[in-house]
């Protein structure tokens, strides 16, 4: 039910039978929230394969230039590598920022889908507010992205680009649109008699929905305690071994000793490869976690088989867990490791398009139930 | 609305408020001079040993170590506040589903609510002292989530009929 009205038990059940209606808010900010997460995921994906690892090449080069530069006492060399690693650091940034910012936006749609029901406004101003939200959602990430190739051409502002523009206005728009949503569910709690919200999402028992939510917490869970082992092994090991490192490049260049300083290089670089697969493998279970958890609520609204649904669910749970334990394993087992991991990656991104088209394929049946054992019974 | 559900949506809320507030106060006083920072001591160490200054080299040296101790962690405090946040929610909104009575659902809850609080609470204070005290309570707080988890974990999994 997305609009209770006190007009009787039509009015009622015809504001229910809106609820996941093409077009509905419900549905666009379903839809549009998987989407992004689709999109987010690929542009991670393409990042992961084509740009990450050159990148980071890339630094890893210019930090090697300073410190011969160093070396040889030319202290201009110094300052140009340093600028050098700050703008491929932006360049990477951006990638970064244009894959978590599609996602995180994919996941508060779908959570502000499941809440729907709550936001005590017209059908007519939550759709505005929908597309709000995602035209918001899609300008700040595309504007992130653009930021490196735009820069500051024909902007009207001394240090703020175009792109940076845009950016900012897509993410004044998803703050618009979250608060008028926030604004609706205050508005429903303060309404003195409320009706009771029966919403199918909330009474969905499906064993599809099961495996996603206990598959999905239990990837939170696993994302947690590996975190919490890499605070208490890792993390103070490698602070220590990060400053030791820099430290010992001054040192080496100073004493122009060549060999030790490529040695420091070369460990401050596998440093770097250890902590990003360990902060990468943690934040990738946590989050798919949490993706399997908000799809769980939508499994009524998938129109597939019931077989087909627990396959998809497993799937996107297998690929889940691949994506972060071969993402750790790359330090061992190289770019095999790294390949399953795109194949994990690659999984989720086919289970998610799955129930995407699941949902697209939805025409109505549950929200018509009701009604028509209502008819049924004139 | 069970009390358990109440509980993780508008404790999620706050815990999410809190880790936003805290993101703006970061973000205005305290990222841009972290990351500037650590840039330009990093540059000054290196150039200072181009110029032979082993002194000076080793002083940059130590104030980007501050710095990046303390930006690491002021990060980690706004993601995981803010990311502990959205779990919350999510779980208080399907804690329904959960195989479990309702008292120990509220148990449940109210550990995680208090772990999600406390952890990131601890890893903040480590930027105001090194004593053990902070450490003591990131610990505590991220055994209380850990715990609360696998509970929550085995609930689900369980299963509970509409």
């Amino acid at each position: 039910m997305t609009n209770p009205s006190p007009g009787g038990n039509t009015a009622a059940l015809s504001a229910r039978m809106i609820s996941f209606a093409p077009m509905s808010a419900r549905r666009m900010l379903a839809l549009g929230g998987i989407g992004l997460i689709l999109v987010g995921m690929l542009v991670g994906d393409i990042f992961a394969v084509f740009v990450l690892h050159q990148n980071a090449a890339r630094v890893g080069e210019s930090l090697s230039s300073a410190a011969h530069a160093a070396m040889t006492g030319d202290a201009n060399a110094v300052s140009g590598s340093f600028q050098s690693v700050g703008s491929f650091l932006e360049n990477r940034g951006t990638k970064v920022d244009t894959h978590v910012h599609m996602i995180a936006f994919g996941y508060l749609a779908l959570m502000l889908a499941i809440l729907q029901p709550w936001v005590a406004l017209r059908e007519s101003t939550r759709k505005k507010v929908a597309w709000t939200f995602l035209i918001g959602a899609w300008l700040l990430p595309v504007g992130v992205f653009l930021i490196h190739y735009v820069g500051l051409a024909y902007s009207p502002l001394p240090a703020i680009g175009w792109a940076s523009i845009f950016a900012d206005l897509g993410g004044a728009l998803v703050i618009v649109a979250t608060l008028a949503c926030l604004f609706g569910i205050a508005r429903h709690f303060s309404q003195a008699q409320l009706p009771p919200i029966e919403d199918v999402l909330m009474k969905d028992r499906s064993v599809a929905g099961r495996i996603l939510l206990a598959g999905g917490l239990a990837l939170i869970l696993l994302g947690f305690l590996h975190g919490a082992y890499y605070a208490a092994v890792d993390l103070y090991r490698h602070e220590a071994m990060d400053y030791s490192l820099l430290s010992q490049m001054t040192i080496t260049a100073a004493a122009k000793n060549g060999a030790a300083l490529d040695s420091a290089l070369s460990e401050y670089g596998q440093l770097s490869g250890e902590k990003a697969v360990n902060i990468a493998a943690h934040a990738h279970a946590i989050e798919f976690g949490l993706l399997a958890m908000l799809l769980a609520f939508f499994q009524p609204f998938v129109r597939l088989r019931d077989s087909w649904k627990r396959t998809w669910a497993w799937v996107l749970l297998l690929g889940s867990l691949a994506l972060p334990v071969f993402v750790l394993l790359e330090l061992k087992l190289g770019l095999l490791a790294g390949g399953i991991a795109d194949v994990g990656g690659l999984l989720v991104v086919i289970a998610v398009l799955a129930m995407w088209v699941g949902i697209l394929r939805y025409t109505g049946e549950i929200d018509a139930a009701p009604w028509i054992s209502s008819r049924g019974t004139e | 609305m069970s009390a358990a559900r109440r509980l993780l949506i508008v404790g999620g809320i706050a815990l999410a408020l809190l880790g936003m507030i805290f993101g703006v106060w970061y973000a205005v006083f305290a990222e841009h001079q972290e990351l500037d920072g650590i840039g330009r001591s990093l540059a000054t160490g290196f150039s200072a040993a181009a110029r032979r200054d082993a002194a000076g080299a080793d002083a940059a040296l130590n104030q980007y170590k501050n710095l990046k101790y303390a930006y690491d962690r002021h990060v980690d405090v706004h993601g995981h506040w803010i990311g502990l946040a959205m779990v919350l929610i999510v779980l208080g909104i399907g804690i329904d589903r959960m195989g479990f009575s309702e008292q120990f659902k509220m148990l449940l809850a109210t550990a995680l609510l208090f772990g999600s609080f406390l952890f990131p609470l601890g890893v903040l204070l480590q930027t105001l002292s090194g004593g053990s005290v902070p450490r003591a309570l990131a610990v505590a707080g991220s055994a209380l989530v850990i715990v609360s988890l696998t509970g929550m974990t085995v609930g689900f999994a369980r299963g509970q009929k509409a």
